[in-house]
């Protein structure tokens, strides 16, 4: 066996061949593929659109990046003092949000004690709901108290939801739904 | 062939501003367009990515040290991982088709369009980055986002990272950075050290390098990264004593006839 | 909300996201920052870099803990005893900013004689009507100053804060036995680590210095939610770190646009702008009665009936008048809770018929949310918008019902997501941002502002032949928001910007934008739909929502903010009494005397031209009635309430009760076990434990991963968020591991009278047994809640698990402090229903009536579980895990 101090010696030899050989490698580099040549990101020349993170509560600005009705990135915006490009991983899967085959993108109905959905038209459906919204509410409109005192309302219909809507939708929402005598609405800022 | 005029530039990976979010990892998934790596619970801390692979270019790490005998000095470390983008690279070097390159910023390229993926580069790599795709059958890892780079973006990762944990730029300005903050935190007794600058391994500085708290192994890194080409001469000069002794023997034995 | 409002005025985030950097210390509490918003936390990153110091204050070892320096853990649901603790402590050393909170609280004011402490009366305040269970707050009141005939009221101060009766010394005396010993014994938290953070806090406050505290559903989702927020609050005034920069209550929402939605305002009992709903309850009849109940003589809501004139008008157009009580008659009367809860019990008991979700999930997301499926499955019918087929659409095919049983006509529309659609959504510190739209949204898609509109427009239709009274709302109601371009409106979309002039106000005879809400006027000549957004949208074609230009603090040109573009609100406060800033280094706002207007690096929250030696006018009102060193102007004696005469129905100061599901008695106040006034539903198929029921022995607590958002809705649909959490699991120490026989990876078990659920056990050091003194210890279980049934991954719903228990003042239910029970092992086949009254009940509810606060038997206190001690060698054993890297290639 050798001596720890001779193997050390030829290891440094080693090493030195080893460091000539590699200096080699790279000195006649290999060829780039037409397509490394001509890469550019996919956004180059995209048109791009000013928007805001709509998961938590920060308020990250992001830029949509588009081909026309085709989203093909959603990113930070470095513009903003609150997340200067940044996101988090939620974020930065935004894209996937909207860009995403388990989406549905058509009304669905599921008639009492049915086992399955049906497809609809937005047109039936959107139809469909007013006239059951009146329905419910005319059957139960409160226009007194038991104290003869003017309520106005239902309280057969409710509405939920709001805390990751627009302040323009949720706005409308309280007009209309106000208007028409709800007492329950409602949305998840508890707070 | 390949404009010198940029710099290297690199990644600078601080465990010490880590929160371990993981927008690096889906940054990089959302710009490379990578699929998931499957659904599995790891066990392993908050960890269910585990390691990085064909499509999965950054990936955190997860330390969870917590000694009920010394609880005062526990903690949970997090550090993204990524290709090193080494000075010397074992894929690189390993690759017969000429597919993996060093492009213009310095970084370890592969064309997948080159690529015939044969995997020779799989093994060659000291950190077990590279890896093959098996639906393409070509290698993939990092770019260092070499698209974004052609037009001046920053790579998605280092461009999400909410608290600068993965700061991008010229390699030589990031490892100036990199020592006076080491510098900072020892005086505050962080046992901070970097990994991959300034060390003498086979694999030379990275360009992709880290500010660790601990042991290299404890984040998954070798403590020592070898190039397999460092066993090159070894093997060749046995080869080629081998091939000499057989031929004295062979020589040998047709004098003795 | 009120938990703020209360305190200082306005139900909202006092500072902003970009001004942590500017803090010398950082303390989060209640909230798992680094987390749930860890784009905010570069801010608490700068601050470090800059030698801050970061603090958190947590039952569980986060992500948080993991970057802050020192983390101190409780027991969840103690935290009124952790600040009541640190309040003493202030007080005891007398290290509170005198001249601050002499000047800026109600300190000095004296208190009604006839007042009762929580310390007098074992737990109840004065006024508690123990048959209705409610407080009547009338002995709360200040002692009056003897004033003129026309004089506003003015309470009594003594400013030496001598007085017994004095604020500052009822505060004394209530918190006087929140010792750091008990501090330890109720919450967990070692006194050496409750001492540093005191003194931290002690030394980084005053004029040089100032320290904030960051707050997220950690406080809010307690029975004693707005009480927590209402202890941070009185600690941070008596320290004089509110309304200056570095300091304030930065409330962390949860969603992008809570804040929004509040203001804006889908919830029961408000109006938009906080224009509290007409109830019944206060008799509010007709419009007059309304404006008195909500228009105090002094401070800013002097200025109500402005505004609800403004709004009825927005609203009604020429339907509402001054001769027909400006249309009141239109708007529905409330009689009690509606909220959340109340409703879903409604739907269960056959009242609510029909039910719209936009984006909410309470299948998943409901408290007892087996109880909401169920509810569900009782409605005629149910609209459903939302992106997937989410649990709440999906629940009459989920397993073990049977669809044919359910009656239920369920409608799923799909909506527009975030980029599809044009409009404002309002962050966490009160921001209101613009997102325009990229690109039209898919299929049948359509954003929510275009279904209500339609809905609107076709209900208009629909009534169009009515002659009825009560149908009048719905045909005066203004509706008139078409979009001027052609594509836009064949998608049915409104012009998002003419529903926002509407909010913004206008003049009715010019058309002419408000500039802001201090042109609302109560003559019917301004219609202005949301006060507080007044101001947004100027001028035509002046949209400040959509600036786009930042600096790195303020960024006054980045959006807006309500109120007025205020970034720091209450920022009179930066400086002294005399209008100087307390220090060259904290200065923000300040009186120029040349100029003879407050000046400053944000826009004053102040009347900018009141210098700082106006005396208040004796028969002023308004905020005439203040003088000009009153900084907290909606307030109605223009200063902090640290003790509150009125605006929280659980008492004037907050104290410490117990979760209602507790494994321990309440070691303050032994006859008032928990928030004696909170909501609860006492019902077969919600039913509660009793107090250290032994089949229940641990404390659960549920919150949030980074990885997913929610009800999964958002997250566990998408691959690349999927994958980086893909299973439930709950978090244990190896030290209960121990003791239950679970190990790590495997499945365990939690039981609650309401439900099992089965997760994945992650055992990890990070969470550890709290030991409430005399070597007494209970384990904490955290138990992520974001998964259900629907998504690329799936998982059993956690939020089945917790019962309908509701903070009083806001209804927020209780989901951070349960208790429960764990076994190894997966869950039973058939999932036990006990939420379900079809299901007899057996013995899944054998606890009987709950135990009422006051009749606590004090022995169910000492026979919480006490877990030996276990070797640490064992301990990390039951932690290793397999490595999923051979498994995975």
């Amino acid at each position: 066996m050798a001596t720890k101090k001779d193997s050390l010696g030829v290891q440094q030899l080693f090493a030195r061949v080893a460091d000539t050989l590699r200096e080699r490698v790279g000195v006649l580099p290999n060829p780039l593929s037409e397509r490394s040549r001509e890469l550019r990101p996919r956004i180059a020349n995209a048109k791009v659109t000013p928007s805001v993170c709509p998961y938590c509560a920060v308020g990250c600005a992001t830029l949509v990046y588009h081909r026309g009705n085709t989203i093909i990135d959603i990113e930070g915006n470095p513009a903003s003092p609150i997340n200067a490009g940044t996101l988090c991983p939620k974020g930065a899967a935004t894209f996937q949000l909207h860009v995403n085959p388990a989406r549905w993108t058509t009304c669905k109905y599921r008639a009492p004690g049915a086992t399955a959905w049906q497809e609809v038209s937005l047109e039936w459906a959107m139809e469909r709901i007013a006239q059951r919204v009146k329905e419910t509410r005319d059957a139960t409109f409160q226009e007194e108290d038991e104290h003869g005192r003017r309520v106005n309302r239902t309280m057969a219909l409710a509405s939920l939801g709001g805390a990751t809507l627009d302040n323009e939708e949720n706005y409308l929402m309280a007009k209309l739904f106000r208007s028409l005598g709800m007492c329950f609405v409602e949305n998840q800022a508890r707070i | 062939m390949i404009d010198d005029a940029s710099p290297d530039m690199g990644f600078f990976t601080d465990v010490t501003l880590c929160i371990g979010c993981k927008a690096c990892e889906v940054a990089c998934k959302q710009w490379n367009q990578l699929p998931s790596d499957g659904y599995a619970l790891s066990g392993n801390s908050y960890d269910n990515t585990g390691r990085l692979s064909a499509t999965t270019w950054r990936h955190v790490d997860f330390v969870e040290q917590f000694d009920r005998i010394n609880p005062a000095e526990s903690r949970w470390v997090m550090m993204s991982d990524v290709c090193k983008h080494c000075t010397h690279a074992g894929c690189m070097e390993a690759c017969p088709t000429g597919a993996i390159i060093r492009n213009e910023y310095g970084a370890v390229y592969v064309q997948p369009d080159i690529c015939n993926g044969c995997g020779y580069c799989v093994p060659a790599c000291p950190f077990g980055v590279i890896a093959l795709e098996p639906d393409q059958g070509v290698a993939q890892k990092c770019t260092l986002c070499y698209d974004r780079m052609k037009d001046g973006i920053e790579p998605a990762c280092a461009k999400a990272c909410p608290t600068d944990s993965i700061q991008f730029g010229p390699v030589e300005q990031l490892k100036e950075r990199a020592r006076r903050r080491t510098e900072e935190l020892l005086a505050r007794n962080v046992p901070a050290r970097l990994y991959g600058v300034d060390e003498d391994t086979s694999v030379g500085d990275l360009n992709a390098f880290f500010l660790i708290t601990d042991r290299p192994e404890v984040f998954n890194l070798p403590p020592k990264p070898v190039l397999p080409s460092t066993y090159q001469p070894v093997a060749y000069l046995s080869g080629f004593l081998a091939t000499a002794a057989l031929a004295i023997v062979a020589m040998q034995a047709f004098r003795s006839r | 909300m009120p938990g703020l409002g209360t305190s200082f005025g306005r139900g909202g985030a006092t500072t902003f996201l970009m001004d942590l950097q500017h803090s010398d210390l950082i303390v989060i509490q209640g909230s798992n920052f680094a987390e749930c918003h860890p784009v905010g936390f570069r801010f608490v990153m700068q601050a470090k870099a800059k030698g801050a110091k970061v603090v958190h204050v947590d039952p569980r070892f986060t992500r948080t803990s993991a970057l802050a320096d020192l983390h101190v853990p409780l027991r969840s649901g103690t935290d009124i005893a952790f600040l009541g603790g640190l309040i003493n402590y202030v007080l005891e050393h007398e290290r509170y900013f005198k001249e601050y909170v002499v000047s800026y609280t109600n300190a000095s004011f004296i208190v009604n004689e006839d007042y009762r402490d929580s310390e007098d009366l074992e737990g109840l305040f004065s006024g508690f009507d123990a048959e209705r269970g409610i407080y009547d707050p009338v002995t709360w009141r200040y002692e009056l100053e003897p004033g003129g005939e026309h004089d506003a009221p003015r309470a009594k101060r003594d400013l030496t804060l001598t007085h017994p009766r004095c604020v500052l010394n009822i505060l004394r005396r209530h918190y006087a036995r929140y010792t750091p010993e008990m501090v330890e014994r109720i919450c967990g938290s070692p006194q050496e680590r409750f001492l540093e953070l005191a003194e931290l806090l002690c030394t980084n406050s005053g004029r040089e210095r100032t320290a904030v505290f960051c707050y997220a559903m950690g406080w809010t989702q307690h029975s004693i939610g707005v009480q927590n927020i209402r202890a941070c609050g009185i600690l941070q005034a008596l320290l004089g770190n509110m309304g200056r920069p570095g300091g304030g209550v930065m409330a962390l929402r949860g969603h992008a646009s809570i804040q929004g939605s509040t203001d804006n305002a889908t919830l029961y009992d408000l109006f938009p702008g906080y224009l509290k709903a007409p109830t019944l309850e206060k008799n509010e009849i007709d419009f007059a009665t309304w404006c008195k109940n909500q228009t105090p003589r002094t401070g800013w809501w002097n200025n109500f009936p402005k505004y609800a004139v403004s709004f009825m008008k927005a609203w009604y157009g020429d339907a509402a008048a001054k001769d027909n009580d400006w249309a009141y008659d239109y708007l529905p009367k409330n009689t009690g809770d509606h909220s959340h809860m109340p409703m879903f019990v409604g739907m269960k008991d056959g009242t609510v018929r029909g039910l719209i979700l936009f984006g909410q999930n309470p299948a998943v997301g409901g408290q007892n949310a087996e109880f909401q499926r169920n509810a569900m499955a009782k409605l005629d019918w149910l609209v459903v918008r939302d992106l997937f087929e989410i649990e709440s659409a999906a629940f009459w095919k989920r397993e073990g019902v049977d669809p044919k049983q359910i009656p239920t006509e369920v409608f799923f529309l799909p909506s527009a997501a975030i980029a599809e659609k044009a409009g404002t959504l309002t962050n966490t510190m009160r921001l209101v941002q613009f997102h325009e739209k990229a690109v039209d949204p898919p299929g049948d898609c359509r954003s929510d502002l275009g279904f209500v509109y339609q809905l609107g427009k076709r209900l208009k239709q629909l009534y169009a032949d009515s002659t009825q009274r009560r149908d009048r709302p719905v045909l005066d109601m203004t509706w008139d928001y078409d979009h001027p371009d052609a594509h836009e409106r064949a998608l049915g979309d409104p012009d998002v910007e003419a529903v926002m002039r509407e909010m913004n106000g206008y003049r009715l005879d010019t058309g002419e934008q408000l500039k802001g809400f201090s042109e609302c006027k109560d003559d019917g000549s301004t219609a202005c739909g949301s006060w507080i957004y007044s101001g947004m949208y100027p001028s035509p074609g002046e949209n400040l929502t959509r600036r786009r230009k930042g600096d790195r603090w303020v960024s006054l040109e980045w959006a807006w903010s309500w109120p007025s573009n205020r970034r720091q609100i209450y920022n009179r406060a930066s400086a002294d009494p005399e209008g100087k800033p307390w220090s060259e280094r904290k200065k923000y706002v300040w009186w120029d005397a040349a100029q003879s207007k407050w000046v400053g690096y944000d826009v004053p929250d102040f009347p900018v031209g009141k210098a700082p030696d106006t005396p208040a006018k004796a028969d002023g009102s308004g905020i005439d009635a203040h003088d000009g060193a009153s900084p907290f102007i909606m307030n109605p004696d223009g200063v902090v309430q640290l003790f509150a005469p009125a605006g929280t129905v659980d008492g004037p100061l907050p104290a410490h009760y117990e979760p209602k599901e507790s494994p321990v008695g309440n070691a303050l106040y032994p006859n008032a076990q928990y928030n004696p006034v909170l909501k609860q539903w006492r019902r077969r198929d919600n039913p509660y434990h009793d107090i250290g029921d032994p089949r229940y022995p641990y404390i659960i607590t549920t919150y949030r991963l980074t990885e997913h958002h929610l009800s999964g809705a958002m997250s566990r649909w998408l691959p690349w968020l999927a994958e980086l959490q893909p299973e439930l699991f709950c978090e244990i120490s190896p030290e209960l591991a121990v003791e239950r026989g679970i190990r790590n990876g495997e499945w365990v078990t939690i039981e609650t009278a309401r439900a099992e659920v089965e997760a994945k056990a992650l055992v990890t050091g990070r969470m550890q047994p709290i030991r409430l003194g005399k070597g007494r210890f209970v384990h904490q279980i955290g138990l992520p809640w974001h998964w259900g049934t629907q998504g690329v991954v799936t998982g059993d719903t956690p939020n089945d698990l917790p019962p309908m228990v509701a903070d009083p003042n806001v209804s927020i239910h209780e989901g951070k402090a349960f208790t429960c029970n764990i076994r190894p092992g997966r869950r039973s086949a058939a999932r036990p229903y006990a939420a379900d009254d079809d299901v007899p009940l057996g013995q899944r509810n054998p606890l009987g009536t709950p135990t009422r606060a006051g009749a606590v038997s004090s022995k169910s206190a000492d026979e919480a579980t006490s877990p030996e001690i276990v070797p640490p060698e064992t301990i990390m054993a039951a932690s290793r895990y397999t490595h999923r890297h051979e498994e995975r290639s």
